[in-house]
């Protein structure tokens, strides 16, 4: 196995993890109750319900990014 | 039919299935003891993490401390949940690929140090045995309420459950028993909101219908803002606490989550790295599905109490109502004799005192749901008590017979005798659970947030920076999580139990609380590993080759 090809890959795992992290991050800051959808006001929606469902999605776009990354990597090999 | 018969029958359905399940799975090695073989599905997987993680406080309590918080308890949560994310683009890949069988095992190895093993062993143990407790207590409360037996006979009819699937079948029985007692729980918990959401505003999507309009054409959160604000208490829909308080325990639980060793283990389970990705998602789906329910749980039945005590005559008060003011956890005390219940936020005038974990169990009852939906919910909270309790007891036994008496205490046990070793450790587990929840120490309530301070800092600094920083070595990890551990405790005891002078929320560190404090001493923890990382030799190539390999998954691994 080359060195070169397991550092790419763990560059690349890096950079989808700064990403994914940032986004999860900014949810943990707030200023949204002036808006409403509904019944809801967003500030409290997201805090109750909407933070939840982007923490699913979070993950399961990892797994679908590394899932395509280690088929290429294993191809290379 | 009789609401008693059909509690027996449904908690007699479901804890001869678990029985069944243990004797179908019973483990034959340590590999199978400690981690089910590693040959579990990430979909299983995920469902066991699910019921491993919701506990009697998810699912008995949590509605209820929103229903009473309002917008402040978002901090559950997302706290609760977030911590995902962590564990699965964090610690779960890399943890599953390194492929030993406890937390204390990787630090240990990591950082080539039985002191630093020691420490993660010390710190599994603290927070398994706080968790734990708890859990009993919770089992003890279902059968008391709802089998009308005494709390302590409760606590012995689970411990002997417990007792019997943990013990023979280890984490491989406990992974299947868990997968059936996801399963029960969800319905539990479902069922009764569904009906209720139904009830109140004919949308059967809970989610969805707390943000309906009430069969009074109002929008039901507007209604429930403007009860509380009629009866004094904060506003339901907008939060309280500062900011920057609310950010650090949120983060205090998220990253607790991520640390816990009982949680942390399940992902040891599965057959490669890529599963343990697949299950951290399917694991967080499973827990949302509750997670995004509790939150509508917590308006129905704040509203429906609000609009059935209040300013009522107490001679008219439903049945319920007397039925839970038997167990002491409703009570109602006539201030002002005019018979009417006054429920207002001014202690002064309140007469209605309602603990906050029967917002949950008494909730089908308010809306008068069909006995079977009650006895379902008794049988529920039972599945997501007992189902944590196994996971907490096998971190405890494993602790005991793998990372103090093989690794430790005596490297040269045999396969047989560290199995036996396990099972005994097991069962010394259960007794010593069973003892604390008989004899509750009064500071349960207060130590569970410990638990997840002590994780966050301890254990998931010296595991991400095991991962993530070639550079770390025992030096800086040992005294990082020595320190963090310490100031921990420190500030909790401080604050909690009035320790070291004590204190009031006027002397908390820049205005963080102890349930926070947390995320502040996991960056000491951080900080301090840094520094004597740097003033010390880095760790030997091996090591590093180590670090190397834990970050690309093989191909027969991925």
């Amino acid at each position: 196995m080359s060195k070169n090809l397991a550092q790419e890959y763990w560059k690349k795992n890096l950079k989808y993890l700064v990403i994914l992290l940032s986004i999860f991050g900014i949810l943990l800051i707030d200023e949204l109750n002036q808006i409403k959808i509904g019944g809801f006001k967003l500030g409290f929606w997201f805090a109750q319900q909407g933070s939840i469902y982007v923490f699913v999605t979070l993950i399961f776009i990892y797994i679908g990014l590394m899932n395509k990354l280690d088929k290429k990597y294993h191809s290379k090999k | 039919m009789d609401l008693q018969i059909w509690i027996w029958l449904m908690i007699g359905i479901t804890f001869s299935l678990y029985i069944g399940i243990a004797i179908w799975s019973k483990a034959g090695s340590t590999k199978e003891f400690y981690v089910a073989g590693s040959g579990v599905s990430p979909i299983a997987n995920g469902m066991a993490t699910a019921a491993d993680w919701m506990s009697a406080a998810s699912f008995i309590s949590m509605a209820g401390l929103i229903s009473f918080m309002g917008y402040d308890g978002s901090v559950y949560l997302m706290g609760w949940t977030g911590g995902y994310v962590l564990l699965a683009l964090l610690l779960a890949p890399y943890l599953r690929k390194f492929g030993k069988f406890t937390v204390p095992d990787f630090i240990g190895d990591r950082y080539y140090s039985d002191t630093a093993r020691l420490v993660a062993v010390f710190c599994a143990l603290i927070i398994s045995f706080t968790y734990v407790a708890g859990q009993m207590r919770g089992v003890g409360l279902v059968f008391s309420r709802y089998l009308e037996v005494d709390i302590n006979t409760g606590v012995v009819i689970g411990m002997a459950i417990v007792l019997f699937y943990a013990v023979l079948g280890g984490m491989k029985g406990i992974t299947y028993t868990q997968v059936a007692q996801y399963c029960v729980l969800i319905f539990a918990f479902m069922v009764p909101a569904i009906f209720i959401s139904m009830q109140m505003t004919g949308n059967p999507i809970p989610q969805l219908g707390f943000g309906s309009v009430g069969t009074d054409g109002v929008y039901l959160l507007e209604k429930l803002d403007g009860l509380s604000r009629d009866l004094g208490f904060h506003e339901y829909t907008t939060g309280s606490k500062s900011k920057l308080d609310v950010f650090f325990i949120t983060a205090a639980l998220m990253i607790g989550t991520a640390g816990l060793p009982h949680v942390i283990v399940r992902f040891f389970t599965v057959k490669k790295v890529s599963d343990a990705r697949k299950s951290a998602g399917w694991a967080l789906l499973f827990i949302a599905i509750l997670y995004t329910t509790a939150p509508a749980i917590a308006v129905f039945a704040r509203t429906n109490l609000i609009e059935t005590v209040s300013e009522k005559k107490y001679d008219e008060m439903p049945v319920w109502f007397e039925n839970w003011e038997k167990t002491g956890l409703l009570t109602f005390t006539d201030k002002n004799d005019d018979g009417l219940i006054q429920y207002v936020a001014d202690p002064q005038l309140n007469e209605l005192t309602i603990d906050r974990d029967i917002m949950v169990m008494a909730n089908p009852e308010i809306a008068e749901l069909p006995n079977w939906v009650i006895a379902l919910l008794a049988a529920g909270a039972l599945a997501a008590a007992l189902s944590t309790a196994a996971g907490l007891l096998l971190v405890i036994s494993s602790s005991v017979s793998h990372d103090l008496i093989k690794k430790i205490i005596k490297p040269d046990v045999s396969e047989k005798g560290e199995l036996i070793a396990a099972r005994v450790s097991a069962f010394f587990a259960v007794l010593l659970a069973g003892y604390f929840g008989i004899n509750p120490p009064g500071f349960v309530a207060a130590v569970v947030a410990l638990a997840f301070g002590l994780a966050a800092a301890s254990f998931f600094p010296a595991i991400v920076m095991g991962i993530f920083y070639k550079r770390m070595n025992k030096e800086g990890a040992i005294s990082g999580m020595i320190t963090g551990l310490l100031l921990m405790l420190f500030y909790m005891t401080k604050f909690k139990f009035g320790w070291f002078g004590g204190g009031t929320e006027a002397d908390w560190w820049f205005g963080i609380s102890p349930e926070g404090f947390g995320t502040f001493a996991m960056l000491i923890n951080f900080i301090v590993s840094l520094i004597v990382c740097h003033l010390t030799k880095e760790p030997s190539k091996e090591v590093q080759d180590l670090v190397e390999n834990i970050r690309i998954p093989t191909i027969e691994n991925s």
